[in-house]
């Protein structure tokens, strides 16, 4: 019905007889569906719902219970990995119990074992390093590059394609290149983490920067705003949002950088791709599983603190629809 | 096309209260056209002015340019033809939404024009202040505005445009997305603050009894081209009562601009 006004509207010669037509065809055609549909429609009574008026303790008790549903889901996890440690890998996969051994028993060989903690701690260090610088560069080069894209339309016409060129091409084909210009050791792998997560920071950056009210822009032009102030007071504070939603995918994409990196170098000091691989074909499956253990809590880390400086910079007056 | 229409009839226009009609206007418009570069006339010769303390509503349908003007006058558009005169410096300006920064308070929002024109930071913030009250946001300053509800953001975006002490005020629709309680009594301080400023007011809107109550002078336009098809003058003196829109007169200047859209949109 509304596309026979809408066409009638926009069409180059409307005719004086369609045009006082429209109310009685529209009536003709209106009525009768409304009327048909409450026809149709069986009558049902619906009842109010109390409303919750527990105790304020017993509401905070339900926060708390809520907050803790994470720690639940660890246990039914850990609960699976005992399972299939003691009993589901041998009888379902007919595989032998070394390859995954408890949990408990990780730990301890992870923490009691000097030699494997050891090697545990410095490879940790190693690849935080190299995954937080790697990311700080991301976030300077990933910031720098939407900026500029936001600026001219030319220029993140020129530059797009490149990024998603970068986004698409797998890491590890990189490898082999840069390990011919930059060696094994830090600067590579640095180099690996950047890589993989400068596209999210980029994208996202450049999305918010360019979501920025089209009303507000004017208001910036009636007062001749200068770029610069344009892009400081309403550009950057729009972009803010979306860029740490970037932000948290390029901080958990920077440790697997980190991680893959230094796995696929294979040689140079170890960071804990290499310590993984090298637990793995000593047949130290304890300490494998403490390493693997490692780097996804770094990946947690990284992110908890994201969500927390997001929180922090942005909660106070985004509208999340949560 | 434009006639004077200076009978009131019935109407006792006191001396004080009515709107002041001397001296050069404030906004003129002068045979102004707007053509788009895909052909579309948006706008064609529209020619009136506007006083200071003369408060001028546009009404008319949908994308008949009625925006157009105010894009126009305030230079974020430039018109294909004839020539607008006005002072854009003092100009304030109003648009459909709020369109407030989220990131900043009332307060912060408030100062943002004075802000953006470079003023300092003790006389903006006073100025802001100021206009916080006028706007009944008192005690709001600190809140960010998704904690205000709508009719309090378009207080906060009028008092953003105020802190300017704007002579030319051009409204784009402010009130269209408010319900009708909220948007009456924003009307009514409206009012208030014309009489206060006497600034000169251009005001869209597609409602035709705002237009009425707000006004000293009604335009109507068509769509596609838009062109001024009428022009009333509105005899009711201010302070004007939220009574008046049950005044039979009230109802009959209605009548006569609704009939003037009807006239046009065949």
């Amino acid at each position: 019905m509304s596309t026979v006004i809408g066409r009638s509207n926009s069409g180059d010669t409307p005719t004086e007889e369609t045009a006082p037509l429209e109310p009685t065809e529209r009536s003709e055609v209106d009525f009768p569906t409304a009327a048909s549909s409450t026809e149709r429609g069986a009558f049902t009574t619906y009842t109010g719902q109390d409303i919750d008026t527990r105790s304020v303790a017993e509401q905070r008790s339900s926060q708390a219970l809520y907050k803790s549903l994470p720690l639940g889901v660890f246990a039914v996890f850990m609960g699976i990995w005992y399972f299939m440690s003691y009993w589901g890998l041998k009888h379902l996969f007919h595989k032998p119990q070394f390859l995954l051994p408890p949990p408990h028993s990780v730990i301890h060989e992870s923490i009691t074992n000097a030699q494997v903690r050891k090697q545990l701690v410095a490879a940790t260090l190693l690849s935080v390093r190299v995954a937080l610088i790697g990311l700080v560069v991301a976030i300077a080069i990933g910031l720098a590059l939407a900026i500029l894209m936001s600026q001219a339309k030319w220029i993140e016409r020129s530059l797009f394609p490149y990024l998603v060129a970068l986004q698409a091409v797998p890491i590890l084909a990189f490898v082999p290149l840069l390990a011919v210009f930059f060696g094994f050791n830090f600067k590579a792998r640095v180099i690996v983490c950047i890589i993989i997560s400068l596209f999210p920071i980029v994208s996202n950056t450049l999305f918010g920067l360019l979501s920025a009210d089209q009303g507000l822009h004017d208001l910036f032009t009636l007062r001749k705003a200068s770029r610069w102030t344009r892009l400081t007071k309403l550009q950057f504070p729009a972009a803010l949002p979306a860029m740490f939603a970037g932000l948290k995918i390029a901080a958990g994409l920077s440790v697997i950088g980190s991680v893959v990196g230094d796995t696929f170098f294979r040689q140079g000091k170890p960071g804990i791709g290499i310590l993984i691989d090298n637990f793995r074909s000593r047949l130290q499956n304890e300490a494998m599983y403490g390493a693997v253990l490692i780097a996804a809590f770094i990946g947690i880390i990284v992110f908890v603190f994201f969500t927390w400086l997001s929180e922090k910079t942005v909660g106070h007056w985004y509208e999340s629809t949560r | 096309m434009i006639e004077e229409l200076t009978a009131t009839p019935g109407a006792e226009p006191k001396p004080i209260s009515a709107p002041f009609r001397g001296g050069p206007p404030a906004l003129v418009f002068d045979s102004v056209s707007m053509q788009f570069p895909d052909g579309t006339l948006a706008l064609q010769d529209a020619s009136f002015s506007v006083h200071p303390g003369e408060f001028v509503t546009v009404v008319g349908p949908s994308g008949c340019g009625k925006s157009t003007l105010l894009r126009i006058a305030s230079g974020l558009v430039q018109q294909s033809g004839g020539t607008v005169s006005v002072d854009r410096e003092s100009l304030g300006y109003v648009f459909q939404d709020a369109t407030l920064l989220k990131w900043r308070t009332v307060q912060g929002n408030v100062e943002l024009m004075a802000e953006l024109s470079g003023m300092d930071k003790g006389r903006r913030k006073q100025l802001a202040s100021d206009v916080i009250d006028l706007v009944g946001l008192r005690g709001f300053e600190d809140k960010y505005p998704k904690q205000l509800s709508g009719g309090m953001r378009m207080r906060c975006s009028l008092a953003r445009a105020l802190v300017m002490n704007p002579k030319v005020f051009m409204f784009d629709e402010p009130f269209g997305a408010l319900d009708e309680i909220t948007r009456e009594r924003l009307n009514d301080e409206l009012l208030s603050l014309f009489q206060r400023q006497r600034f000169a007011a251009l005001f869209i809107t597609h409602s035709i009894a705002e237009a009425v109550f707000l006004s000293t002078r009604v335009i109507v336009m068509s769509a596609r081209p838009g062109v001024i098809v009428g022009d009333f003058q509105v005899p009711f003196a201010y302070p004007r009562s939220p009574e008046l829109r049950f005044d039979p007169r009230f109802a009959e200047l209605c009548g006569d601009v609704s009939h003037s859209l009807r006239d046009a949109h065949v």
